[in-house]
């Protein structure tokens, strides 16, 4: 692996995006170094789950560049696929697989994207599935999983394309309070292997112990970023005092 | 004498046991059109619901001008088109004709039943199959249809039990199917009563194994559910 370079693991340059009318993204400019943890805050219609979206094009901003690795992402089916492979994602609500078992969820991706062969994936979603620890769970079909297990096998099949940057949009909004703690502990152990994330949460806990920096977003822009101490101490704009005052 | 009595002479009961047996390959006939036109309309049915589900015009506006002419028309008409109204350009046997008559038929209304099952499954199915880099052809294949199928089995069910009945038709055109075979038996003895029943209880036996292997998948596929 080359050291920290000239290149940002992700760039976002400029960015907008609207719905109908609606000026959802005003021109975000954001890049997160290799290695890096970033937080995303804000009010919810800030358009942080949306930025997040734009980053691996599952929504279409109208203007403005992602740059992954040092590349820009040209908005072309072939390009958005290969850079897709290389940006995890994982979502509020799971969507695992419901026909498929734990490890057929896991293995899908490199099989059918990566074409790894069979037994190869097979070994390696079980390192994964051992890593985020739901082993035993294997055959099992999604149906059967907590909230907190479905949302750790979600995190195993993103990891298993082996990407080089993971994006988590809520991924505890959806769970009941006491299986946050499991998921946020698997995202803890993946900060800590120096895994490139960015984050979009509610978890303030998480942000002021994990996150590298932490950004502020509301109404479609960042308005104010920092480390986490920083923000969380002593916010410098109004709007995020305003912000941090009512989660706290 | 009584009504009772009436009855017991002017018809003749024992047919419908003595001959049930000679309707055997009637029976076999009225099958083979059922699963020829269900197995036509599965294929028609799954490339026209993803033409109807495209953005593409060009796929979109045939595929929907299809499921309008076929649904609303009758299926004996669609019947003596291909059988009678193509003959000058191709001349099809009886029960080719009905094959790909009620297949075309079953076609337009499986296409609706597919187009429903694949609308029925959540965005977020799609959302993952493509972050992981699949293209979207993968993501039908592998993700969307297998979950849709799955949707699609009891309305398909129901839909294969339409098409049984619906095979009665193709006796218009002397395919030699159940109801043909109750119409010749009756004409030439005048037994028509009982030789009707017979064909009834035949189809109700076809029917209801049918709707009793659909019922069987269904609970097959329900695995992943529990």
């Amino acid at each position: 692996m080359t050291k920290i370079s000239d290149y940002k693991m992700v760039e976002i340059k400029n960015l907008h995006k609207y719905f109908g009318k609606l000026h959802v993204l005003q021109g975000i400019d954001l890049f997160v170094d290799e290695g890096e943890v970033v937080v995303i805050i804000g009010p919810s219609g800030s358009g942080k789950s949306t930025l997040l979206r734009c980053v691996n094009f599952l929504e279409k901003s109208q203007r403005g560049d992602i740059f992954i690795e040092g590349s820009l992402i040209e908005r072309k089916q072939k390009t958005i696929n290969q850079m897709r492979q290389k940006v995890g994602m994982v979502f509020q609500h799971f969507n695992l697989f419901p026909h498929m078992t734990v490890l057929q969820n896991v293995i899908e991706g490199p099989v059918q994207v990566k074409k790894v062969t069979k037994n190869e994936a097979v070994i390696l979603a079980e390192e994964l599935l051992k890593k985020v620890g739901l082993e035993d769970k294997r055959d099992v079909y999604p149906a059967m999983l907590s909230g907190g297990q479905k949302q750790r096998v979600a995190i195993a099949r993103s990891l298993a394309m082996k990407p080089d940057v993971m994006l988590f949009d809520e991924p505890t909004s959806a769970l009941d309070p006491e299986l946050v703690g499991e998921v946020l502990g698997v995202m803890k152990d993946l900060a800590r292997e120096k895994m490139t994330m960015i984050v979009v949460t509610h978890e303030m806990g998480f942000a002021k112990e994990v996150a590298d920096r932490v950004i502020f977003m509301d109404e479609g822009k960042i308005i104010e970023e920092g480390k986490p101490e920083e923000l969380f101490e002593n916010p410098k704009n109004e709007r995020t005092k305003a912000f941090l005052s009512r989660v706290y | 004498m009584s009504k009772i009595e009436r009855v017991l002479e002017v018809y003749d009961f024992s047919i419908i046991f003595n001959q049930f047996h000679i309707f055997i390959p009637a029976a076999i006939e009225t099958l083979k059109i059922t699963i020829a036109s269900i197995l036509i309309g599965l294929i028609i049915g799954l490339f026209v619901s993803l033409a109807r589900l495209s953005k593409y015009k060009l796929l979109y506006y045939p595929a929907s001008l299809y499921i309008t002419v076929i649904r609303g028309t009758p299926i004996l008409l669609q019947l003596f088109i291909v059988y009678f109204g193509i003959t000058s350009i191709v001349t099809l046997n009886a029960f080719v004709s009905a094959a790909i008559a009620f297949g075309t038929h079953n076609g337009a209304y499986i296409a609706e039943i597919f187009r429903g099952a694949i609308m029925s499954i959540d965005i977020g199915q799609k959302e993952a199959a493509r972050s992981l880099g699949m293209t979207k052809i993968q993501a039908m294949k592998r993700i969307i249809l297998p979950q849709a199928f799955k949707r699609a089995v009891p309305p398909l069910g129901n839909q294969l039990i339409i098409a049984t009945k619906d095979s009665s038709l193709a006796s218009t055109i002397a395919v030699r199917e159940l109801m043909l075979k109750a119409r010749q038996m009756g004409s030439s003895t005048y037994n028509f009563f009982e030789y009707l029943i017979i064909a009834a209880v035949y189809y109700l036996i076809i029917t209801s194994i049918l709707g009793f292997v659909v019922h069987r998948v269904e609970k097959k596929l329900a695995v992943s559910d529990r």
